[in-house]
């Protein structure tokens, strides 16, 4: 194969890849904290449609991805009211989130459908976009990939090395242990729990304003729940989960490319299922592997916390 | 004075019963702000939705129809609920249900015989027993998150639906529409009402529901599915297993969601289609939980949402109102009811400071 193919299907595996890392990175320091939010799917939607609405009535980029954010962090506001200050189900909690994004996006998405807006302008940085291959490959994206990258190093340097990172991991490890030295349990998982939505929406937001600028129902098509498999995959850590993306986003940019090059006699249906069956048999092998992965899970994950007195 | 929040010695059976009610009051309120809030007379809207369809035989047959495979659909995946057995592909196990009845009556098609309807079922049943066995296997082996995996499996059911009816179950005189030929009568069940759509699988759907509860409260196994769930540490002091209740309840799950497939698409639809379901198995989710996961109450709750899903037919065809909106007012439902569990299991009591006694330090 050919640099000319080659580099451009790399670039595209990156574009696959950002909004899986951006609602990743989210969910792992969701889950870190101790809070299993699988509404992923649902906030990312309305992420999406926020975005791309905010982009077609502003033309406005910047506001397009921070509407993104923002809608993002109200869903998972709604979440955390229900799941930290009411104590209810994690897990039913966080269905009822995608079936409420679902609607919600569908909802807000009617008047969209069909409209045409500007793709992300690529921020290409000077001097070093020129460069063959690496060029392209890395100085020549849009805001989101870069932020993806940073937004990865930032996860990691937060979790290990800083003293608030501490304290979140140490929220999601033990809860009452947490709170009995003076931490305020609910109030840390709020934060992450915000955090977490926000990273979602503005994978959301990448899908819609990036990655096929357009809106259409439903658009996620699992991405939220790839990702979610993703955070298990990179037991935990930001590294791996871009790690993960990238593997992800190149199965499925793998998965586009067989099936417009006409090189494989298989039904285009069966290669639209490999990034679903893939994540299935990810999962099973980091399950199956060792016992390591499994032990790498926050203590405490998905148990309900209220304090006592 | 402050409110104090404290947890219940025992939940509170009344407010668990009273709960759904209240939740579904809750949600005409959030409904009528969101339709007002949307530019839509809120009244009409609300009486399109939940009023109308109860008025006319057409309304109440319909209603029979929609809320059988959410009633055969929800039981099933309650019990897993019940066993924190998390089965969120319903709406794959259906479809593959759907796809291996419709197989077999595409296989036997221009051919009479009692015996092909039953084999439909069986083959559905299958289908979707088949669907739930795969996350029912790697979550006992490989400890894979069942929720994952069961949600994944629902994406490959649509796309290998997709596959079938795009290519070789294409009806050859369909002009080249993506449906496979209407089945022959032998494969079409058998209809309660002239004139109406209601089929036989409405009664079976009734039955399944009796069934489960007398199993679900009165046998060994429904304890065991029960116990497991809410103390794992006694069902493992008791010996109960927890692969043997992941198991059953898997595949009970995906068994009825795969023989409400068969009744979807030998019953109003009559042939094999792309789109087999409205979603259905996501919402049987919702059914599950506003029956308060009781056989009995899931019945309820399947007419309530079924109510919800031809109500917004009319309200669109009445007023234009988005068929999402319906969506969301279902998912608004399901939070309603997550919220109004906290009553159930806290109370809040209003308390007077007061100074602390020497005597409590103490002690």
């Amino acid at each position: 194969m050919t640099l000319s193919i080659l580099v451009p299907l790399l670039v595209s595996v990156i574009t696959a890849a950002t909004p899986l890392l951006l609602a990743a990175l989210g969910e792992l320091v969701v889950e870190r904290a101790g809070v299993l939010n699988l509404g992923l799917e649902g906030m990312m939607l309305v992420g999406a449609i926020c975005a791309f609405a905010t982009m077609s009535l502003t033309g406005n980029p910047v506001l397009g991805m921070l509407a993104g954010a923002g809608a993002g962090a109200a869903m998972a506001g709604l979440f955390g009211v229900l799941v930290l200050t009411l104590a209810s189900n994690q897990v039913a909690t966080g269905l009822a989130l995608t079936l409420f994004g679902i609607g919600l996006s569908a909802l807000i998405g009617t008047g969209f459908v069909g409209h045409p807006i500007p793709v992300l302008p690529k921020l290409a940085v000077p001097g070093l976009s020129g460069l063959p291959v690496v060029g392209p490959l890395l100085f020549s994206h849009d805001a989101l990939v870069y932020f993806s990258i940073a937004a990865t190093a930032g996860v990691g340097w937060f979790l290990k090395h800083s003293r608030a990172g501490l304290i979140l991991r140490g929220v999601g490890e033990a809860d009452s242990s947490a709170h009995s030295i003076g931490h305020d349990v609910i109030r840390i998982r709020y934060c992450a729990v915000l955090f977490g939505g926000a990273m979602a929406g503005l994978g959301g937001a990448y899908l819609s304003l990036a990655y096929t600028p357009m809106w259409v129902e439903g658009m996620t098509a699992g991405r939220g729940w790839i990702a979610l498999a993703l955070v298990v995959f990179a037991a935990w850590r930001p590294w791996r989960a871009l790690a993960g993306a990238y593997l992800f986003g190149g199965v499925a940019v793998l998965q586009l490319y067989l099936q417009g090059s006409g090189l494989v006699v298989v039904p285009t249906q069966v290669l639209a299922m490999l990034p679903y069956i893939a994540t299935i048999l990810v999962l099973t092998l980091i399950s199956s592997g060792s016992m390591r992965s499994r032990l790498s899970a926050p203590a405490c994950l998905g148990k309900p916390f209220r304090p006592v007195g | 004075m402050r409110i104090k929040i404290e947890p219940r010695r025992q939940v509170s059976r009344t407010l668990q019963y009273l709960t759904p009610p209240l939740s579904m009051v809750g949600t005409v309120i959030a409904a009528f702000v969101l339709f007002a809030g949307m530019g839509y007379d809120p009244g009409r809207a609300l009486y399109d939705l939940f009023v109308a369809p109860l008025l006319t035989v057409q309304g109440l047959s319909e209603l029979a129809l929609k809320a059988s495979p959410l009633v055969m659909i929800g039981v099933g995946l309650a019990a897993g609920f019940r066993a924190n057995v998390w089965n969120i592909g319903a709406e794959g196990q259906l479809v593959m249900g759907a796809i291996a009845g419709g197989g077999v009556a595409l296989a036997f098609y221009g051919q009479e015989g009692v015996w092909i309807l039953p084999l439909m079922c069986l083959a559905g049943i299958l289908g979707g027993l088949a669907w739930g066995a795969i996350p029912a296997f790697l979550k006992t082996r490989f400890e894979v998150s069942e929720i994952l995996v069961s949600l994944m499996l629902t994406y490959v059911a649509e796309l290998f639906l997709s596959l079938l009816v795009l290519g070789p179950w294409k009806d050859p005189e369909g002009m080249n529409f993506p449906q496979s030929r209407m089945f022959s009568d032998s494969a079409l069940l058998p209809m309660l009402v002239e004139g109406t759509r209601m089929h036989a699988g409405i009664l079976v759907s009734l039955a399944i529901a009796l069934i489960a509860w007398v199993v679900m409260t009165r046998s060994i196994i429904g304890f065991e599915i029960r116990t497991v769930g809410s103390a794992p540490a006694a069902a493992r002091y008791a010996g109960f297993s927890r692969s043997k209740v992941i198991w059953l309840t898997m595949l009970a799950g995906g068994g009825l969601a795969g023989l409400a497939g068969v009744f979807e698409v030998a019953g109003p639809i009559g042939q094999i289609i792309p789109k087999i379901t409205p979603g259905y198995g996501f919402t049987a989710i919702i059914v599950a939980f506003l029956g308060r996961l009781h056989p009995l109450g899931i019945l309820a709750a399947g007419v309530v949402m079924a109510l919800s899903y031809i109500g917004a037919d009319n309200a669109q065809v009445d007023m234009g109102l988005p068929n999402a909106a319906t969506g969301l007012v279902q998912a608004m439902l399901l939070f309603f009811l997550l919220a109004s569990d906290f009553l159930v299991r806290y109370r809040l009591r209003l308390v007077r400071p007061h100074p602390v006694r020497r005597e409590e330090v103490l002690a």
